[in-house]
């Protein structure tokens, strides 16, 4: 890591410089209008080779999948395949834009048609929209299709959605989106949904559940087909969450299981790059009776030639044109390397290595939920009086190692969520084994080590209290 | 298959450690019905000939890199330095996480803070968070924003001019909400403001291009109480007053124009600032400075108590991933224009869109209907719109939007954008071939 202090672009800001060379006018200057001329914009002016350097020593300050493994839980931060970027360069995708007419854009539609098709049948679902540019949008177009499928059924009372304790809180946030209330189901004994307090909650205000399969405890819902079965019966619809998908490749298909709508992380399962918190892409499938509503436009085929259109019943537009259509290419180019082998692989391999740390761990760091594990497991880190997760986490980094995600699902104290992913080696999974004991064995013998952590960063433990009470969001020279 | 770094013996004892005979018993959870169901798709190719499939794919496109391009409504094409990709790309960057540890993260959390410094100077507002997937979900989460400021006030005043899917995402997200989505035409000063607005939406400039002045429009909807939410073209921000200088609010943009491919209109950049007192009614990511132990200056995320994770059902938005890596080009791509470049690119796109605009309006059966623009003007037709494009698309010249493509009573109606990126040859080119299109 580069540990050198590194200015602000404002304070390497030499007036005059421009860090790129333009061209001149060729054409006549026009007339401003004048009650709206700026008289001055305060950026800062560079030459090109600080810009280059200032940005590569920022990218230096980072810890990337490119240079540390990075067992971040529910986030699948797996190898991002080098194929994907070349093949999103391609000037062809680069140069097109969104209403060049289809048949200037063939291409573009053809390789959305082909992934709409391709993740259909891994998720074993009707129709797909790779509209929704995230997760959390994703979660949005399913919770409005409920939404407008109930109402259709005439059932437009139905409003309340039911949500396990352990789910991303992007599922509760998106159904205040859709007008939705949200009911809390807790997890049993097992850390899967409680049967009796679901079975308890379902009267006829029950719009749907929304369910994370596997759960953020990385485990499966043993249930689903049950729980699905119930939910139906009381006149409700299944929500499946698909951030943990990297599980269930080639092994489980939602759509074929009771799930009649749900997302996918393309930026999880499908290895798009994260880029420092995006962009994703968060398509939405749907089974045969959902399917009209799904938002749109989608792309289709007909005779011969591909087109974008919306579905019958649309819940209408997310964002703008067609998804995150750079990031549909490198999910597109991924599929296309695995087959239905290679995806069943992903799921198998990503397994292995979690159980495998969890096997390793688990007499160090105590499990609240100890059966096998699915693509991730919850420790927990009071490994010693006076430590906590947050103390564990940062002396990992110190060793090498991103930290796990932390004092997540919230029902479990102290957590520590890790997902190794199928693309890391029993090698780095052993070191970080090792790494982990012997922070463990700090942690009783020089705990100091641990609450002084990390001190080989840039910058040690920051003040997140006082930075939020005064806030400082913008260079104020 | 070169993703899976384990050979077989590794595998092997790696059950041993977890005491399972073979990697399918991992799976004893998932019904036996429906495990490992044998997906029907096509087999799996190598590197090689999944880049040769993409490669012939991305040809069948005719796009800005084959055409001479007017086209813009939303998406633009603007000349990307080389640096741009060339730093943004780094693996680094490329393959980081959101930055929820900061102390390895502090490459991604500066770029981060520089962007909202530079945008917030452009856009003349106090804070800019970190990106939303595009300019039509920044606004109808802006206006969101403003509803939720004061559920008793339950309208918002939208232009009958602004981007029809724009338009369309807004209706999308105020679909489940008892709120009336107003139309207005003209200058956003003469719309009808009252106590039950919730904010007034404005475009600089609107989707035709045309631009007004956004003074007394401030002041009116701040009069009625309503909030001031401008969309605004960013680079046109470098030469023209900031919408915050004339009292918005909120700014929101679609950022694709600093320093992004066209991409087929994705991932795009959603720009949103706002005053200081907005600052905590914010949706998204925001950076802010902090101290370390030792007093080092670093950088954080901030203000997170708005945020899905925290609040769950009761946060300002359910966003979560943003746009990233499209907001790191865009930081980057304003650092190295800087203000002097930014002027430039911004003066060119002014000044060719004006000279063409002259010549096209001086072309017998075409006007420009514009009173006032930046780089995108539209003009009347004496034939079908889409009639022009098709036959100037034999020319290798795509003239621009027939707006009959969302609206069919503008069937002569086309709207032209150029760029820095259109030489005088290409526009003079485009002026004869539209006076011979309609002979």
């Amino acid at each position: 890591m580069n540990l050198s202090p590194e200015p602000l672009v404002f304070e390497l800001s030499r007036p005059g410089l421009v860090g790129c060379s333009l061209p001149v006018s060729d054409v006549p200057a026009a007339q401003l209008p004048k009650d709206l001329v700026r008289s001055s914009i305060d950026l800062p002016e560079l030459d090109e080779l600080t810009v280059v350097r200032h940005f590569t020593r920022l990218s230096q300050k980072n810890y990337s999948i490119d240079t540390h493994f990075y067992p971040l839980g529910s986030c699948t931060m797996k190898y991002n395949p080098k194929a994907n970027e070349a093949a999103a360069a391609e000037s062809g995708w680069k140069n097109i834009h969104p209403l060049a007419g289809h048949s200037e854009a063939q291409g573009a539609i053809e390789l959305i048609y082909r992934l709409q098709e391709n993740l259909a049948e891994i998720g074993g679902f009707s129709s797909v929209s790779l509209q929704p540019a995230a997760g959390a949008h994703g979660e949005l177009a399913g919770v409005l299709m409920i939404r407008d499928c109930l109402k259709a059924r005439g059932q437009g009372q139905r409003t309340k959605m039911l949500i396990p304790d352990s789910a991303h809180g992007t599922n509760p946030a998106s159904c205040t989106m859709a007008g939705f209330t949200t009911q809390t189901i807790p997890s049993g004994k097992d850390g899967n949904i409680d049967l009796k307090a679901l079975e308890a909650a379902l009267d006829d205000s029950v719009a749907g559940i929304m369910i994370t399969n596997p759960n953020t405890l990385g485990l499966f819902e043993r249930n689903i087909t049950k729980i699905a079965a119930m939910v139906h019966e009381a006149g409700g619809l299944v929500y499946g969450d698909g951030a943990n998908m990297n599980a269930l490749t080639g092994v489980f298909q939602p759509g074929k299981s009771g799930i009649d709508v749900m997302h996918f992380n393309l930026h999880k399962t499908f290895s798009t790059p994260h880029g420092g918190g995006g962009p994703g892409a968060g398509m939405v499938a749907a089974v045969k009776e959902l399917a009209p509503f799904l938002p749109g436009p989608i792309a289709r085929k007909r005779s011969g030639k591909y087109e974008l259109a919306m579905p019958e019943k649309s819940i209408g537009r997310l964002k703008a044109f067609y998804g995150n259509f750079g990031v549909l290419v490198r999910a597109y180019c991924y599929v296309r390397m695995q087959g239905a082998e290679g995806l069943r692989r992903i799921a198998e391999n990503s397994v292995l290595n979690a159980n495998y740390l969890r096997a390793r761990l688990e007499k160090t760091y105590k499990l609240k939920y100890t059966r096998p594990c699915m693509h991730e497991f919850v420790a927990m880190g009071d490994v010693a009086p006076g430590i906590r997760t947050l103390d564990i986490a940062k002396r990992l980094i110190d060793y090498g190692f991103h930290p796990p995600t932390i004092y997540f699902p919230l029902i479990v104290p102290e957590a520590l969520m890790i997902e190794p992913t199928e693309t890391e080696s029993k090698k780095t999974l052993d070191d970080f084994v090792e790494a982990m004991l012997s922070i463990a064995a700090e942690a009783k013998t020089t705990p100091e080590l641990l609450h002084n952590a990390p001190t080989t960063t840039p910058v040690g433990r920051l003040d997140e209290v006082a930075a939020a009470r005064s806030p400082v969001l913008c260079f104020r020279g | 298959m070169p993703f899976i770094p384990n050979a077989e013996s590794d595998r092997m004892a790696m059950l041993e450690a977890i005491g399972k005979k073979s990697i399918e018993a991992l799976f004893a959870d998932v019904p036996a019905r429906k495990r490992f169901p044998k997906l029907k798709l096509p087999p799996a190719l190598s590197e090689q000939e999944v880049l040769r499939e993409i490669g012939a794919m991305a040809a069948k496109n005719r796009g800005a890199d084959k055409v001479s391009w007017f086209l813009g409504a939303g998406i633009y094409n603007h000349f990307i330095p080389a640096l741009v990709p060339a730093l943004a790309s780094r693996g680094e960057f490329l393959t980081a996480y959101t930055p929820y540890q900061p102390e390895v993260s502090q490459g991604t959390l500066q770029a981060i803070f520089e962007y909202q410094s530079m945008a917030a100077r452009l856009f003349g507002v106090s804070v800019v968070n970190a990106s939303h997937y595009d300019g039509a979900t920044a606004l109808a989460e802006a206006a969101l924003m403003a509803w939720k400021l004061d559920e008793g006030r339950n309208k918002i005043l939208l232009p009958e001019d602004l981007h029809p899917e724009y338009k369309a995402v807004l209706k999308t997200y105020f679909s489940s909400f008892k709120v009336e989505i107003v139309e207005y035409s003209g200058a956003p000063e003469n719309a009808a403001l009252d106590s039950g607005c919730a904010c007034l939406i404005a475009g600089y400039p609107c989707f035709s291009g045309e631009l007004y002045g956004l003074k007394a429009a401030a002041q009116r909807a701040h009069e009625a109480g309503a909030l001031f939410i401008v969309h605004a073209d960013p680079l046109m921000c470098a030469i023209l007053e900031s919408p915050g200088a004339q009292g918005a609010d909120i700014v929101v943009a679609e950022g694709q124009s600093l320093g992004n491919a066209m991409n087929f209109g994705g991932p795009g950049l959603g720009m949103m600032g706002a005053t200081e007192k907005l600052m905590r009614r914010m949706p998204g990511r925001i950076v802010g400075e902090a101290k370390d132990h030792d007093g080092r200056r670093g950088f954080v995320l901030t203000l997170t108590a708005r945020e899905q994770h925290i609040r769950r059902e009761k946060a300002v938005s359910n966003i979560c991933s943003n746009q990233g890596l499209v907001m790191l080009q865009s930081c980057i791509y304003m650092a190295a224009l800087g203000a002097g470049g930014m002027k430039q690119v911004a003066s060119l796109c002014y000044d060719k869109a004006h000279y063409a605009a002259s010549l096209i309006n001086s072309l017998k059966g075409f006007k420009v209907k514009n009173r006032s623009f930046f780089k995108e003007f539209l003009v009347s037709t004496p034939i079908p719109a889409q009639v022009i494009v098709d036959r100037l698309a034999k020319r290798k010249i795509m003239p621009g939007l027939a707006l009959s493509r969302y609206d069919s009573k503008k069937e002569k109606e086309l709207l032209i954008c150029v760029t820095e990126m259109n030489s005088k040859t290409e526009i003079d080119r485009l002026v004869a071939a539209l006076k011979e299109a309609v002979l």
